[in-house]
């Protein structure tokens, strides 16, 4: 074969493999074609790496190594995906790290290695690709690792903030462009590589120290936007279309994520990323000494027998409690009594986009009764009863009646506008954000004090009882 | 390696306008594709993309199966076998447990429908 005719082929293979991609993610619209997505995106990275395999540039010689390092890497694959999906936000955390790490070797790999060839490839506009490669891949990388730290909580998940943090952020940032710049004046400057990379490692952990547990969706989407952007940068270092193909993909991914985080919080991407959320608290005290009525898991259980419809507003409190399995024996029960039962999904309850789906789905709950914020709150008034389950700002009333509340503005699941409120709550403490919850003091609320895992099953065992004597 | 098109030979930023037309157009099936995503599915997307975005093995594996002059520096290399491993631990752990994932979301039971 010519080696034309093999650099076609190549060329050929990545364009079906980027094809794939793109049918991976457009079967991710519906869960009924979703099982089908991961198999065009397993054929897409075979064809991918085949094709790859085949460039007459990969010596045969290195292949037993890359083999090895496949493999190492499949080792440390294969128990990352068993994570309990309690920690699956931790995990994506921790892949961003690993893929912002080896966008950031490849780059910084590529930069010595047309250096000690002389330096005639590295032209102005290669040297700005690699830098933006290596600032988006190791800022991602220690990005990533700090999220996936605060996350499994190895490091306090409270925002930690500082006197003229953003200054320190921007002038670590602008030293790291000023670089990036010297570089692509003259490539031949080998002393700023080495502090463009530490700069841009220290910009990501600098980056994600104000940030705090809730804001964590939405700085998980963006650190995926990122990862995908560096592998577009990577694609234009190494003039490779399915690089570029699939990094858009995947960058696009992340924005359109965190887009959708950031309205479903009423807040700015700046805001998200320099606004330490949680830190200020204007409110404190205001309603405070109004008294706050609570119930028995057993009383509560009977109250929503009573029901026609009962909605269920899970939040991050039932993944740390692990209650998901809990949660299916009561709505077994309700159900089981012609009750109605659905659940209220807000886009930022738990940790990441979409954390509460997943949860409810491995306790086998049917996708069909997970019903979204918007669709839901048409409904509220006539619900009987709403269960408020580990979730608290993500139905805080101040979102609409408080100007001054720090969530003003915030879209929320309407809990309010239900006939009765049950909250499950560990004690009277403020939720993540640590604001104050009027929910909890309305005169239709009963409070039901306690883990949430326990308090859940208590109320199925009541029904269950119940059942029994009839 | 050849930029695509490289017949004409243009050098600069002129060589890279095809690339440019590659990413741009990617983004916008990319924003449109994902937009149509149901939000059911956002943590088993992340997790899909997450190994998407593994294919800077890619790069990876061109690099650290490089042959050039004898004098390369050998952790050239090493920096491109250590990208592949953890690019590999993405695209293993990435697809795993998106599958894994999926294979829990099912519609209500059939008995109900009847």
């Amino acid at each position: 074969m010519s080696p034309e005719m093999r650099d076609a082929l190549v060329q050929l293979t990545y364009l079906v493999a980027g094809v794939f991609f793109i049918f991976s993610l457009k079967w991710m619209n519906s869960p009924q074609t979703a099982r089908r997505a991961v198999w065009a995106g397993v054929w897409a990275m075979v064809l991918g790496i085949g094709g790859t395999l085949a460039n007459p540039e990969v010596a045969v010689s290195s292949l037993p190594w890359i083999a090895v390092a496949v493999m190492v890497g499949g080792l440390i694959g294969v128990p990352l995906s068993k994570v309990p999906l309690t920690a699956v936000p931790q995990r994506t955390a921790l892949s961003h790290a690993f893929g912002g790490l080896a966008a950031g070797l490849v780059g910084t790999a590529k930069y010595y290695l047309w250096l000690q060839e002389g330096g005639e490839n590295l032209t102005t506009f290669r040297m700005f690709a690699i830098s933006a490669e290596v600032i988006l891949g190791f800022l991602t990388f220690t990005g990533s690792l700090m999220a996936a730290g605060k996350l499994q909580e190895i490091l306090p998940g409270r925002p930690i903030t500082f006197r003229g943090q953003l200054i320190v952020n921007f002038l670590i940032l602008g030293g790291a462009i000023a670089c990036a710049a010297g570089l692509m004046i003259n490539p031949q400057w080998s002393f700023l590589f080495p502090v463009l990379v530490i700069l841009s490692l220290l910009f990501g952990m600098m980056l994600i120290i104000p940030i705090g547990g809730a804001d964590m969706p939405t700085v998980i989407a963006l650190l995926n936007s990122y990862a995908g952007l560096s592998a577009v940068a990577m694609g234009f270092v190494l003039d490779n279309t399915l690089l570029i193909i699939a990094g858009a993909l995947d960058g696009s991914s992340g924005l359109i994520l965190s887009i959708v985080m950031c309205k479903a919080m009423n807040r700015s991407f700046t805001n998200v990323l320099f606004g330490a959320f949680g830190s200020v608290q204007d409110s404190v005290g205001e309603d405070s000494g109004k008294t706050v009525k609570s119930a028995s898991p057993a009383e509560a259980a009977e109250i929503m027998e009573q029901a026609d419809t009962v909605v269920i507003v899970p939040g991050y409190g039932m993944a740390v409690a692990q209650a998901q399995h809990r949660v299916r024996e009561l709505y077994d029960q309700l159900t089981k009594r012609g009750i109605k039962v659905k659940f209220a999904i807000h886009p930022v309850a738990g940790r990441m986009p979409g954390h509460m789906n997943v949860l409810l789905a491995e306790a086998d709950i049917p996708y069909d009764d997970l019903i979204e914020m918007e669709e839901i709150n048409p409904e509220m008034p006539q619900v009987d009863v709403v269960l408020v389950l580990g979730a608290n700002d993500v139905v805080n009333p101040a979102a609409k009646n408080n100007p001054k509340s720090p969530i003003h503005g915030m879209p929320i699941i309407e809990a309010d506008r239900a006939k009765t409120v049950l909250a499950v709550k560990r004690s009277m403490k403020p939720g993540f954000a640590g604001i104050d919850n009027e929910l909890y003091t309305m005169d239709k609320t009963l409070m039901v004090f306690g883990d949430a895992k326990a308090v859940v099953g208590d109320m199925a065992k009541a029904l269950v009882g119940e059942s029994g004597m009839h | 390696m050849t930029p695509l098109l490289a017949a004409a030979q243009p050098s600069g930023l002129a060589a890279y306008i095809p690339l440019i037309f590659v990413f741009v157009l990617a983004t916008f099936i990319g924003l449109d594709v994902i937009r149509n995503v149901s939000r059911l599915l956002h943590t088993p997307l992340m997790s899909l993309t997450n190994a998407i975005s593994a294919v800077v093995i890619v790069g990876a594996i061109l690099v650290a199966g490089y042959e050039g002059t004898s004098d390369q520096p050998w952790w050239i290399n090493v920096l491109g076998l250590v990208a592949i491993a953890a690019a590999s631990v993405n695209i293993v752990s990435g697809f795993l447990i998106t599958n894994r994932m999926l294979k829990m979301f099912k519609s209500r039971e059939p008995e109900k429908k009847s």
